[in-house]
């Protein structure tokens, strides 16, 4: 029953969370730079404008794509705090990806296709990451259920110290942040105009802008849980994290794709070493 | 709601200015002036912009690159000629190459004088851009409706 509820809440304050979140982040980059900034709001009110737009459809199926990546992101949210299966939400996730990429590659553009690509890259990039991050968090708690998980009194971080940075990395990856920004970004359209999303409009990239809100509330709560032992430390630790995300943002540039694979994968090796250590450490106390 | 006057996202096109009023244009969105704080976005993507910021007298070789990126930008959207050659042509206006003026190639809803326009008049006409952006957006919402009335009528008397 708990999980019902959990997913119904995630499905109705994700969205309003995650604008929230993204508003406070625009926010902050400006005062980084000695701007004043958009209001907290400005991102409902981009959303709001993109469903008052035209919507300019060049094949009917990048519509129904991206439909699909949408409903995948909020079903992998929803199984998460749901208390769900981790493994599961991290393939109904990638799922998610995989959907954009094809709405992408259904559109003649070469500015959409080299997004699409470099969209991939970065799916290889986190995609061991994420799963060493799920392996971790089951050694450390003996299960794959979220539920489990948070409800488990060991600290997971102090356990999986690498598997957590691992993760950080990816998390730049994964928040569309420099210096790994590089399938879609409002800064480079002298490159790749706006790469992966380019020949998306209207109300199709409110959906787009709606299904990333969804991510970064699920992705939060996936730092969270290495900090589930304690609820303040916490939510202190996600907006920490979260704060270090956006100076991350603003103190680097873009990188090319073969360094964000490498540095995907080094985050990963990162992971694995921690979790041998980690299971040396078991058997040896066994 | 009127969600597009808080959210103008735009398009900037240099069409054979002498980046006089380009230099102004991305002085806006510096910290001194930070138009990010009305929602401005340049974006580099006619698909997602509301506003073309559009500099220069535009020549024979870019008037086709003009034409397309209007037509791409999806509605309402509106256009600002910047500076004295988008206006007319300018000082550049009896070179053999320049059609003198963008009015003579896309619809123009705002012109900003001055050689080069200042980053404030700028601001100033993208303002004055935002109301008539909110008045296109009206007239396409009534234009909607109006189609849907009309189809619903003409089902109803298909079906009597």
């Amino acid at each position: 029953m708990n999980g019902i509820i959990g997913a119904v809440l995630f499905l109705i304050l994700a969205p309003i969370a995650g604008g929230l979140i993204a508003g406070i982040d625009r926010k902050l980059t400006a005062r980084m730079q000695g701007r004043v900034g958009p209001p907290l709001l400005q991102p409902f009110y981009d959303v709001g404008k993109l469903f008052e737009k035209e919507n300019v459809v060049v094949v009917t199926a990048q519509n129904f794509y991206v439909v699909a990546y949408l409903v995948f992101i909020a079903l992998s949210g929803a199984l998460f705090f749901a208390g769900g299966d981790l493994l599961l939400i991290v393939f109904a996730f990638t799922l998610a990806h995989v959907f954009l990429v094809l709405g992408a590659y259904a559109v003649h553009s070469p500015y959409s296709h080299i997004g699409a690509e470099r969209e991939l890259i970065q799916v290889m990039a986190y995609e061991p990451m994420i799963i060493l991050a799920a392996v971790g968090l089951y050694m450390v708690s003996g299960s794959f259920y979220v539920a489990d998980i948070a409800a488990t009194t060991a600290p997971a971080i102090l356990y999986l110290p690498g598997v957590f940075l691992g993760l950080a990395v990816i998390l730049t990856i994964k928040l569309r942040k420099s210096p790994f920004d590089i399938s879609t970004s409002h800064h480079a359209h002298q490159e790749i105009v706006k790469g992966i999303t380019t020949e998306f409009s209207g109300s199709t990239l409110g959906q787009i802008e709606i299904a990333h809100w969804y991510e970064n509330v699920f992705l939060l709560g996936l730092v969270y849980l290495f900090f589930a032992w304690n609820p303040v430390i916490g939510v202190v630790a996600v907006a920490v994290t979260y704060v270090a995300e956006v100076f991350i943002d603003n103190v680097t540039a873009r990188v090319r794709w073969q360094a964000a694979l490498k540095s995907g994968w080094l985050a990963a090796l990162l992971g694995i070493a921690n979790l041998a250590i980690l299971s040396y450490m078991m058997i040896g106390g066994a | 709601m009127a969600f597009l006057k808080r959210s103008p996202w735009i398009l900037h096109y240099d069409a054979s200015s002498c980046n006089g009023c380009d230099i102004e244009v991305l002085a806006c969105l510096t910290p001194l002036y930070d138009v990010e704080r009305f929602g401005i976005i340049n974006t580099g993507n006619p698909k997602h912009a509301d506003i073309l910021l559009i500099t220069g007298g535009i020549n024979e070789l870019n008037r086709a690159v003009v034409r397309n990126l209007y037509e791409q930008m999806p509605e309402p959207k509106v256009v600002i000629a910047i500076g004295a050659c988008a206006a007319t042509g300018g000082i550049f206006r009896e070179c053999y190459n320049i059609v003198g003026g963008i009015d003579k190639v896309i619809p123009v809803d705002v012109y900003v004088p001055g050689c080069p326009a200042r980053p404030e008049q700028i601001i100033d006409g993208v303002v004055a851009a935002l109301g008539i952006l909110e008045e296109k957006r009206e007239k396409m919402a009534g234009g909607a409706q109006m189609k849907e009335e009309a189809r619903h009528a003409e089902e109803a008397g298909e079906s009597t």
